[in-house]
């Protein structure tokens, strides 16, 4: 069996399967609960300076989109860090750390951007052992009015001013959450970097309404008659953050930079897919939320079943391999020419496929008098909705034409080699090919 | 007391809870949440099959979107547009062999999305409430005549009010609703829904209904068609064919939609006689109705005999299942002989069968099974021509049920073309309405 165990900054875990700071690992009991069904480590709760902690609303916390058959598919919450005192923050992760020695303890910690409260807690949070800090520079409700959270996160020089004084009053591994509510997620990596940050995680949740009730007029949740935008999580956010992981990944300045890969993790193929685009490790909040921390067990056989399938032995033998083939568009191969191809002993019949690609694609679909759907190569783009349409996986797969034959929409012959946009005569950046 | 060991033909072979549990509804009625989760199973298809595969060609997929997103009452529109006995076809239609054997999720995973408990329950979230969701034209001063209140002429009749006409609907029996109201196995409509649904459909107004006339003894068409502008005739198939074996009347030989009629027109079922052993002879949904309801009024032994295979039975597979849950016992390729007793039935002697070139024959051999009561159930007949033209013992008709007289039309079970069905019945009586409509309105 794949050796799942990963070592994030010298972090060591038995498995990449962190719980992020959110509601399950606000306290002691719930994080004993999750090390008992098997998470590899958890980031504690945000905690806030020393003093009255803040309080949250005693009205609904959550809103959710469903899927069919009411499936979770995204979560947004108004809940603010910890109301929990520090000091009995402080003490039970004192003491979870010493029962559970194997496990990742981080904690993450919000607190005014001044260097004084920084330099307050720091010492504190370094005394009960805890692996690491994880700075929240993300949550977008709440704690950014008072300037703390997304605030900090969306300023890219109080990221560095904040790293390094963290770097300076805390001798262990220093990661910074980053919000994905900003333009272009590379800055405030980049800043984390020059800050001296040892990691990134990243994302936090994205601002959000997620309805709006039709009587009251009201967003959801409704705190007597008024809402306000929350965090958005859950598997809905995954792309999302997936391409932010990547671009962090990709770019030359932040490149190298471990990261923790946080959005939507609902399975061990979302923590694979993670990895694959660089991150050492994945956070995990909404799925423990739907079901109960004992879904880590199907993310850990899962991971370790494809593992081995790979014929990888560790993490690190795939951890960034997706990086590379991840592009511009402008590198896209423009001679990759493939075409839809319906099975037809797979095919139920339902006609999705026909009413998505005449009514809003490309009308490459016919259908004939007994339902049988077929597709036009000479009109199909090679779009995917099809695909991505069908109730019935893999019954539409898209063919590659071999290099060499004529595809019938554009009357032209599939070139072998590669060419993109670039290059492309009709670019009028175009750079003759050399 | 008696119980289902009593000799002869009893009443009371089971305490009145027993058979309030046994007559109670076939299937409960979908609460939302079930609602919700069996709407979410539906694909939307494009040109979907079970629309195809529906008489009347509800839009499925859109009732069924309509009540995935918290609007049952414009799913029921969509229904209650094409068939205004939605209510009652969500209870009794085959879907097994319509709908939803057309449904691609019973060629994906061999389970259907649950249409029939669907439109059952936008149709009973509307009818709940009361409220009826179409409003009359204005009146056209045009009087149609519908003859039977049964699926058919209800349908008609319906359309044509709506359309501003005046309809008087003539029906034979005592109350409205033909097959719906007499002639339906009683857990298939429990609480009295035929009539409420009667009553319901009749709020669109410009309808009367005339009880106790019967065409050809209250009834004359020549003085319809004078009286009225044109005439709807949807008087169902009236009479039931003999057995024609010996012994074919002695007493406990019944036409099995008297029974059923009867059973349910009867304000308590313990005081309903039914036989010990019972032998239902046919292989419609008749017969089923027949048999598993003397099973569920305590017959002990139930037989339903079928002349030809399993593959021939008209009765859908699922309807047979039902019986067979029930403890009704099958018997294929086996035709009456004799029924055997003195005065009295007590015996039965069937015939095995067998196909040649295409005919049906008996083999000689015989066997014989208890029966104090024998029910026919082996199809009906048109009790009257009214004077028209007549094809396959049925009334001819032509396109949207032309008869061959001008201004007569016909529909449901009395009239060519079509499976015998409820669903068919309303189809055709909807259908007949818009041909009417643009002949009176001069289209």
């Amino acid at each position: 069996m794949a050796d799942l165990t990963t070592d994030f900054l010298g972090i060591k875990s038995p498995n990449p399967f962190w719980l992020a700071s959110a509601p399950p690992t606000d306290k002691e009991y719930n994080v004993r609960r999750a090390f008992e069904a098997g998470w590899g480590g958890v980031v504690w709760k945000t905690l806030g300076s020393e003093g009255p902690p803040v309080v949250n609303v005693n009205g609904p916390r959550y809103g959710v989109i469903h899927g069919p058959d009411r499936r979770v598919l995204g979560l947004n919450n108004i809940e603010l860090i910890t109301d929990r005192d520090l000091q009995t923050n402080l003490d039970e992760i004192t003491r979870v750390k010493k029962d559970y020695p194997d496990r990742a303890m981080i904690v993450s910690i919000m607190v005014p951007c001044e260097e004084e409260a920084w330099k307050d807690i720091l010492p504190r949070v370094e005394a009960t052992g805890a692996d690491g800090i994880e700075l929240n520079f993300g949550c977008p409700h709440g704690m950014s009015e008072r300037g703390m959270g997304a605030a900090v996160g969306q300023v890219p020089e109080y990221i560095e001013m904040v790293t390094k004084w963290c770097k300076q009053y805390y001798s262990k591994p220093v990661i910074v959450k980053l919000t994905p509510n900003i333009t272009d997620i590379r800055k405030p990596a980049e800043a984390a970097k020059r800050g001296g940050a040892d990691a990134v995680s990243l994302i936090n949740t994205i601002n959000s309404i997620v309805s709006v009730d039709l009587d009251s007029m009201s967003p959801h949740p409704s705190i007597d008659g008024k809402g306000t935008h929350g965090g958005y999580c859950g598997p809905a956010v995954k792309p999302i953050a997936l391409s932010m992981v990547s671009e962090i990944a990709r770019a030359p300045a932040t490149a190298g930079l471990p990261i923790s890969g946080i959005g939507g993790v609902t399975t061990w193929r979302d923590a694979a897919e993670y990895i694959t685009m660089g991150c050492g490790n994945v956070q995990v909040c909404t799925a423990a939320m739907t079901y109960g921390f004992k879904v880590v067990q199907e993310m850990i056989s899962g991971l370790s079943q494809w593992m081995d399938e790979k014929g990888h032995t560790s993490i690190n033998d795939f951890m960034g391999a997706a990086v590379p083939n991840t592009t511009d568009w402008q590198y896209l191969n423009l001679n990759y020419v493939t075409k839809a191809q319906i099975s037809q002993d797979d095919c139920i019949k339902c006609g999705r496929c026909y009413a998505a690609c005449e009514d809003t694609s490309h009308q490459a679909i016919a259908m004939s008098e007994d339902r049988t759907f077929s597709v036009i190569d000479e009109e199909c783009v090679a779009c995917n909705l099809c695909v991505e349409v069908c109730p019935v996986e893999n019954c539409i797969t898209m063919v590659r034409q071999e290099p060499g034959t004529v595809d019938p929409r554009t009357g032209k012959k599939v070139e072998e080699k590669y060419a993109n946009w670039t290059t492309h005569p009709n670019n009028p950046g175009a750079v003759a090919a050399e | 007391m008696t119980n289902p060991l009593t000799p002869g033909i009893a009443p009371g072979r089971l305490s009145a809870e027993a058979l309030a549990e046994n007559f109670a509804d076939l299937h409960a009625p979908l609460e939302p949440h079930e609602a919700a989760v069996a709407a979410d199973r539906c694909y939307f298809c494009h040109d979907a099959p079970c629309v195809t595969a529906c008489p009347t060609d509800i839009d499925i997929p859109l009732f069924i979107r309509q009540i995935s997103t918290g609007t049952p009452e414009a799913a029921a529109r969509t229904i209650f547009d094409m068939n205004i006995l939605g209510g009652m076809c969500a209870r009794v239609c085959p879907t097994e062999d319509l709908c939803e054997q057309a449904c691609v999720r019973e060629t994906a995973e061999g389970k259907p999305v649950e249409i029939g408990r669907l439109q059952r329950y936008a149709t009973d979230t509307v009818m709940a409430k009361g409220d009826h969701p179409f409003t009359r034209a204005k009146a056209t001063g045009k009087r149609v005549a519908v003859v039977g209140a049964g699926p058919a002429g209800l349908a008609c009749a319906h359309r044509l009010a709506m359309l501003g006409h005046d309809v008087t609907i003539y029906d034979a029996m005592p109350k409205a609703g033909g097959l719906n109201e007499y002639g339906i196995a009683a857990y298939k409509s429990t609480e009295d829904f035929a009539a409420r649904e009667v009553d319901w459909l009749c709020q669109i107004g410009g309808i009367a209904i005339e009880n106790g006339k019967a065409l050809g003894r209250d009834l004359e068409l020549d003085a319809l068609c004078n009286e009225f502008d044109a005439v709807f005739l949807a008087v169902g198939l009236g009479g039931v064919n003999a057995l024609g074996v010996a012994g074919d009347d002695v007493g406990g030989v019944e036409d099995a939609v008297a029974f059923i009629k009867e059973l349910r027109q009867s304000p308590d079922l313990a005081a309903l006689p039914v036989g010990r052993n019972v032998v239902v002879i046919g292989g419609g949904m008749t017969a089923v109705d027949a048999a598993v309801q003397s099973k569920l009024l305590g017959a002990e032994q139930v037989t339903i005999a079928y002349r030809r295979d399993r593959k021939a039975m008209s009765a859908s597979r699922y309807e047979q299942d039902l019986a067979a849950s029930h403890g009704v016992k099958l018997m294929f390729n086996v035709m009456p002989k004799a029924v055997q007793g003195n005065g009295s039935a007590a015996e039965i002697e069937l015939e095995y069968t067998t196909t040649e070139d295409g005919k049906l024959k008996g083999t000689g051999e015989t066997v014989r099974l208890p029966a104090d009561q024998v029910f026919r159930a082996i199809g009906q007949t048109l009790n009257t021509d009214a004077g028209l033209e007549i094809k396959d013992r049925k009334i001819a008709v032509t396109g949207p049920g032309r008869t061959s007289r001008d201004m007569v039309w016909a529909g449901g079970d009395c009239a060519t073309g079509g499976d015998d069905l409820t669903v068919t019945a309303v189809a055709e009586g909807r259908d007949a309405a818009m041909d009417i409509h643009a002949r009176l309105t001069g289209g």
